[in-house]
């Protein structure tokens, strides 16, 4: 019923988004371990890696634009949720790791061997229990967005304040997980991940299902994300973004409803992240880096703002980009991914999704 | 032989350790009289055959014998050494002293000599233990020169050197000296000395703490606990006790001086976030280039600096005040090429600036490292921005105190252009009322160009500043874009007094906590403080009132 | 309506063909890939471009020579843009799309670690030319910087038998190098007879640029009466501001002689050394050392690079190390293949520039001499002091809890990285 109802109010460029995603989820783990390497449909082992790489930070930007581009909450600061659901799931990789690390201690991380801790910080309880592990991805995130959220929406904190205040959290995140003392492995972070449930990390079949699950998730995110957008909640963060005060005086509680999409937005991220470490293998507080979250934010302006399928697509074709550029032009990438960026701001003002599709889109796309 | 006595008044004191110090005695005469040419010879020969073996132990001993043999040519070997031009030759070992001039000398007799020239001998190395014998040879060396200056240097280099068997000399110079100022620092090495003298009389000896406790410095306070466990009581809590008035003396200082320190990091922030207070604040673009600009301005230092070392190194130490137009030229003038070339397309889009602006930076980077490569290059401090002076006890320095001048002078100067010029007066009209501006002929997108270009000067001319503290590497504004955006914002945007008090107020408070918290944890409370002020007072610490104040 | 449909269905296909895209035919005769992993964009780019150039060099050079076995070299450059996960991405993709059959690569820890799992899974060849903690061994990784035993205790030995430091400073970047080094050398201080009270531990942030308060702490802290040195593990990028600093605050190097690990020739060229003579440097390798092997180098350098004002550096040093090994373990084992050659470069010995012999050993570290030096006004670092041999780099620390049973041998039948000896078992359990 609810499929019917919001798959009645796709678009045709959303629902092409759809079909291509639950393609790729299907198709690519097909092709990886099916085809035999060399036929012309393999695809590569590490094509896979990176595919999954990109539907991460797909639904990073997906979860970014829920907030920006539907609220008018610019976050600069949401490769923090982002970070944290990965260092969750990287606490559980480690804890799983066992004797097998290179001290063969059972309890301890090797970082925390070599630096001579004798026992396990509290912070690290529990992190051996999958469930456990996978509740904190999506809580810690989703607390640290409702305090953050609950203060500053209260306080009426809107506009650069705001975004420089999401900026500074991260910001003071990064500096605090850089610090050993703080018990998360400091710089070098958390690697070296054996398994995950019980399959091995390295295995290719493992490779396939976390693409798959991370193309899922990117659906999940999508569903939930246009089910928010197109209900009534939806018009009303619409309005919100729009006219706040307005919104305020018509005697909405503006407060909960930005609450919400920022909680909503943060566990989603939270979620990306956790689906992410696994498959690059590392996560280190450069994940927190401010330069990381305003990254994200020009995934979605590339791709469109109040698009979703844009956000996505920017995510992806930003990243396609660097991947490509950084091998074929090492010494000039920069000049060219600077120059998209410009380009696509003066040229495509609504975004690459925004200016081509929006005629595509569902009801009540972009303004 | 001469008469040890001879040269000397001898005090009272003295008269009685005399017998004691018998040997030092001779030197020091030697060195007041000037040795017996014959005598002395073979005794300096095995001496400066200690420079020529390459080694650092023999070399150090070398030097303590050459300064107590009274050779003639004893300063002048010691100076060269330290100043790397002493050399020996590796054929017969028999050592020069290469001039200024590249002029070859022998060591033993001063004479010049004609047919070696310098690249032909090897150096003679030194390490930080041979430095250590310099020191303080030349302080025993220099303690009769006619230059006031010097005679305060060596007393100074006695004192930290801690070597007992310059007591005599000290007595002597004290009884001769009449520089006031010299007379103290050579009593004060004096006490330094007699403090842990076990021969003195305590009156001696607790007459030397009074004096130390008087100088009331660090160096003060390290000879105050040299003083050994065993010394008799009255001394030691003489000691005790000055070394504590000594300590509470300097723990006030550090407090004052933390909040130099303070200060100092603020105008830093501030010279950083001021030229983002006009682009961001005023003209309410997210200018991620901003700190591109500072780096601009901080390469513009280099190049200048570039210049004036191969084609004017006389004018080396004025390349700053070159550098400042120009970099106001080259950071300003990039900055109106952006505003006319993107920005213009996006005013009453700022979110869209930061995209753009990010763009621009990455380009930025690139360029420069392209350019001038991706290593640090090296700007010099000219002189008169190195080193410390010292203040009522505390040590200041010359870069950090300029830089603060510098950032109020700026602050002082904008405030100036934005209050007072025809200008400014427009500016303030366009940012309060584009429409109406535009209507009463003022050229708004010139305006617009002026004042994005003015931003990006400013914040060329701080490249400039932080050059002389900093790294000038591709990387420089990276590290100052995040705090200038807290400043800005924690100033309220819009507000230049904002920014001036939140950068100093951040500055003041980054440095009183990092003693108590650490670097990394007192940075991560000013950032907590940070999030949690704009909960309290949403638009800033000086906020906007009135209509523009909607973002 | 299709114009829209067509374009997105067409860059999600250029998209995945560019990844599919497997230029996998390898001719016999064909240039032989060789991976160069280094950062050219972002924080690293600082140090790393440098260890490319000199990569570039190297292959240029080994190809007028005729490359290895009749085939010639090709770089394969990537940017992995100071970013760990794309160092680890830029890896799997020089590997197994560009099919190199060896990297040269990473500075910091972080990218070495974010990287092994990528070399271990696909049985490839790393280089790592940089001094790092140790702690670690891999069958994938040959350590051609030094070890914490390589540079960080014969330096702290100097300062106490030359310069007779009793109270000392360790002051480092807050990250993993500078943590375990100090925690190394406190405990060597601790067994040397230090007394804790005389050991000051001090970590600032990255980039950190503001030293004032630090510095003044560290004259606070030399004021004791003890003769004091300060061992600095502070990384590349926070030196300039600290040594300006220094020198300004007039901390010279005959009362607080400070000693960094991190600070060679590259990093002194950004700086005006005057006010920094005689504080030191410890390392493997120095510009000014006085081999005419370094000679030669300085000058293909100087001429490769079209500057001859620039500098040499020990992990410059490394990476010659590095590539003659390779290319000599190459040639031993007759085959590009990577199990092959790495079984062949345990026991290859190839000149350093200092003079001596370089020899990779079974723990896949190499035997270099150390050498402590001190600055120079002219920003070059002159030997002072330096080992009478050679020194095996220690990947396991004899001075820490964990690792002072553990060895490491990939020689077979061992082929173990952490073998405990109290238990004789590999994978480290105790």
């Amino acid at each position: 019923m609810i499929v019917q109802r919001l798959a009645g109010r796709l678009g045709l460029s959303e629902l092409a988004f759809v079909a291509i995603v639950a393609g790729l989820a299907v198709l690519v783990p097909l092709a990886n371990l099916t085809m035999p390497e060399g036929s012309l449909l393999h695809v590569s082992n590490a094509s896979v890696v990176l595919f999954g790489k990109w539907m991460c930070y797909a639904l990073l930007a997906l979860s970014l634009d829920l907030v920006w581009g539907y609220c008018g909450i610019l976050s600069l600061g949401h490769g923090a949720f982002f970070a944290l659901g990965g260092y969750a799931m990287g606490m559980y990789l480690m804890r799983t790791i066992g004797t097998r690390g290179v001290y063969g201690n059972a309890l301890l991380p090797d970082f925390m061997v070599f630096l001579n801790w004798k026992e396990l910080p509290f912070t690290w309880y529990f992190f051996d229990w999958f469930g456990y592990a996978a509740l904190m991805v999506m809580l810690v995130p989703g607390i640290l967005a409702f305090v953050l959220g609950w203060f500053a929406f209260r306080s009426r904190v809107t506009g650069v304040y705001l975004s420089i205040i999401t900026q500074a959290v991260t910001y003071a995140l990064q500096l605090a997980f850089f610090r050993n003392d703080m018990g998360f492995g400091g710089n070098n972070g958390l690697t070296d991940f054996k398994d995950i449930l019980g399959f091995q990390v390295q295995a290719q079949s493992t490779r396939a299902a976390l693409f798959a699950l991370s193309a899922l998730a990117l659906l999940g995110g999508f569903a939930a994300a246009k089910a928010i957008v197109s209900s009534k909640l939806g018009l009303v963060l619409v309005a919100i973004r729009d006219a706040e005060t307005r919104t305020r005086f018509i005697g909405y509680r503006v407060e909960h409803y930005k609450l919400f999409v920022f909680v909503v937005s943060a566990v989603m991220a939270g979620i990306a992240g956790a689906l992410y470490v696994p498959q690059v293998g590392i996560i280190n507080p450069s994940e927190f880096s401010p330069a990381n979250s305003i990254e994200a934010v020009i995934w979605v302006a590339v791709g469109g703002r109040g698009t979703l399928v844009g956000a996505a697509l920017g995510a992806v074709l930003v990243n396609a980009a660097k991947t490509w550029l950084t091998a074929a032009l090492p010494t000039l990438w920069l000049f060219v991914l600077g120059a998209l960026f410009i380009l696509v701001t003066l040229f495509l003002p609504r975004g690459i999704v925004g200016t081509f599709g929006a005629k595509f889109l569902g009801r009540r796309g972009t303004k | 032989m001469p008469s040890p006595s001879g040269g000397i008044r001898p005090m009272p004191e003295l008269k009685r350790l005399l017998p004691r110090f018998i040997a030092p005695l001779l030197v020091l005469a030697a060195l007041v009289l000037g040795p017996a040419p014959g005598a002395l010879a073979q005794s300096v020969g095995d001496t400066l055959a200690k420079f020529a073996t390459d080694r650092f132990p023999d070399t150090a001993r070398g030097v303590e014998e050459i300064a107590r043999s009274g050779h003639p040519t004893a300063l002048e070997i010691v100076e060269a050494l330290g100043e790397n031009r002493l050399a020996y030759s590796q054929a017969d070992r028999s050592v020069y002293v290469i001039g200024k001039d590249d002029q070859v000398r022998s060591a033993e007799t001063g004479a010049p000599v004609a047919d070696i020239a310098p690249n032909q001998l090897r150096r003679v190395r030194i390490n930080n233990p041979v430095r250590s014998a310099i020191a303080a040879a030349l302080g025993a060396l220099r303690l009769n020169s006619a230059d006031p200056v010097q005679r305060r240097a060596a007393a100074e280099a006695i004192m930290q050197a801690h070597d007992a068997d310059q007591a005599p000399a000290l007595e002597a110079a004290l009884g001769r000296e009449k520089d006031a100022r010299v007379a103290t620092a050579i009593s004060q090495a004096l006490a330094a000395l007699r403090i842990v003298d076990t021969k003195q009389p305590e009156s001696v000896r607790l007459a030397a703490i009074d004096t130390l406790a008087e100088r009331g410095d660090r160096e003060a306070l390290v000879m105050l606990r040299n003083v050994p466990a065993e010394a008799p009581a009255a001394i030691r809590q003489r000691a005790e006790r000055a070394a504590a008035a000594v300590e509470r003396r300097l723990s006030i200082l550090g407090g004052v001086q933390n909040v130099f320190f303070g200060l100092s990091l603020g105008s830093v922030l501030l010279l950083a976030a001021i030229g983002l207070a006009i682009t961001f604040g005023v003209m309410g673009i997210i200018n991620m280039a901003h700190g591109e600009m500072v780096m601009l301005g901080a390469y513009t230092t280099f190049a200048v600096q570039e210049f004036l070392r191969t084609s004017a190194p006389g004018l080396f130490d004025w390349s700053l005040l070159f550098a400042l137009p120009l970099a106001f030229l080259v950071a300003g003038g990039v900055g109106i090429g952006i505003e006319r070339t993107i920005i213009r397309f996006l005013y009453g889009r700022p979110l869209e600036t930061l995209l753009a602006t990010w763009g621009v930076s990455l380009a930025l980077q690139q360029a420069v490292r392209t350019i001038f490569g991706s290593s640090n290059r090296e700007v010099g401090n000219p002189a008169f921005m190195t080193g410390s002076f010292d203040l009522f006890g505390i040590s200041l320095t010359w870069s950090r105190m300029w830089i603060v001048v510098f950032t109020i002078a700026v602050f002082a100067f904008l405030l100036f252009v934005i209050r007072y010029t025809d200008y400014g007066l427009r500016m303030r009209a366009v940012v309060q009322n584009r429409a109406m501006a535009g209507s009463v002929g003022i050229r708004t997108n010139w305006i617009d160009a002026l004042t994005f270009g003015l931003g990006s000067g400013i914040a060329g001319i701080a490249g400039v500043a932080l050059s002389q503290i900093d790294n000038v590497s591709p990387n420089l504004g990276q590290g100052y874009i995040i705090d200038s955006f807290m400043v800005v914002v924690f100033g309220g945007v819009g507000s230049l007094w904002g920014t001036l008090v939140a950068a100093l107020t951040l500055g003041i408070a980054n440095k009183l906590l990092e003693p108590l918290a650490g670097a990394v944890l007192g940075k991560i409370l000013i950032l907590v403080f940070i999030i949690l002020f704009i909960q309290k007072r949403p638009r800033g610490l000086f906020a906007q009132k009135g209509r523009t104040a909607e973002s | 309506m299709r114009f829209t449909r067509r374009r997105f269905l067409g860059t999600t296909a250029a998209v995945a063909g560019m990844a599919l895209a497997a230029p996998s035919i390898r001719a016999q005769g064909a240039p032989v890939k060789v991976g160069v992993l280094h950062s050219l964009s972002g924080t690293m780019a600082i140090s790393e471009t440098t260890l490319k150039d000199v990569m570039l060099m190297l292959i240029e050079e080994q190809n007028k020579k005729g490359g290895i076995m009749g085939r010639k070299l090709e770089a394969a450059v990537v940017d992995p843009a100071s970013n760990w996960p794309l160092f680890a991405e830029k890896a799997r993709e020089l590997i197994s799309t560009q099919k190199v059959a060896a990297t040269f690569g990473c500075w910091t820890s972080v990218s070495r670690k974010s990287v092994l799992p990528v070399f271990e899974e696909l049985n490839s060849i790393l280089f790592y030319p940089v001094q790092y903690e140790g702690e670690e061994s891999s069958k994938n990784v040959f350590y051609t910087g030094a070890a914490p035993n390589q540079q960080a205790i014969p330096a702290v030995d100097y300062l106490m038998s030359s310069e007779k430091v009793q109270r000392w400073v360790l002051a480092g970047t807050d990250y993993v190098y500078p943590r375990t080094t100090n925690r190394i050398l406190e405990a060597y201080l601790k067994l040397k007879g230090v007394k804790p009270e005389d050991i000051m531990i001090n970590y600032t942030p990255f980039g950190h640029s503001d030293w004032q308060t630090i510095v003044r702490q560290i004259k606070a802290f030399g004021s004791a009466g003890k003769k004091t040195a300060v061992v600095s593990t502070i990384n590349g990028d926070a030196n300039v501001p600290f040594y300006k600093e220094l020198g300004n605050q007039g901390v010279a190097a005959k009362d607080i002689p400070v000693v960094a690990f991190s600070v060679g020739e590259e990093e002194l060229a950004g700086i005006d050394t005057k006010p920094l003579v005689g504080h030191l440097a410890a390392w493997n390798y120095f510009m000014s050392v006085d081999a005419p092997e370094n000679k030669d180098f300085i000058k293909k350098w100087q001429a490769f690079i079209k500057n001859p004002k620039r500098v040499t550096n020990d992990p410059m040093e490394a990476h010659v190390i590095g590539f003659n090994m390779w290319v000599k373990a190459v040639e031993k084992a007759g085959t590009f293949d990577a199990e092959a050659v790495i079984d062949a470069m345990v026991g290859v010995s190839v000149p350093n520039l200092t003079g001596g012999f370089s020899t990779m050993m079974p723990n896949h570290h190499i035997t270099k001499p150390v050498l402590i030096g001190e600055i120079q006004a002219d920003g070059q670092i002159n030997t002072v002091w330096q080992t009478s041999g050679l020194v095996v780099g220690d990947e396991w620390s004899d001075y820490l809890e964990g690792s002072k049973d553990l060895i490491s041998d990939w020689r077979k039948p061992m082929s173990c990285g952490n073998f405990n000896i109290k238990t004789g078992k590999c994978g480290g359990k105790a």
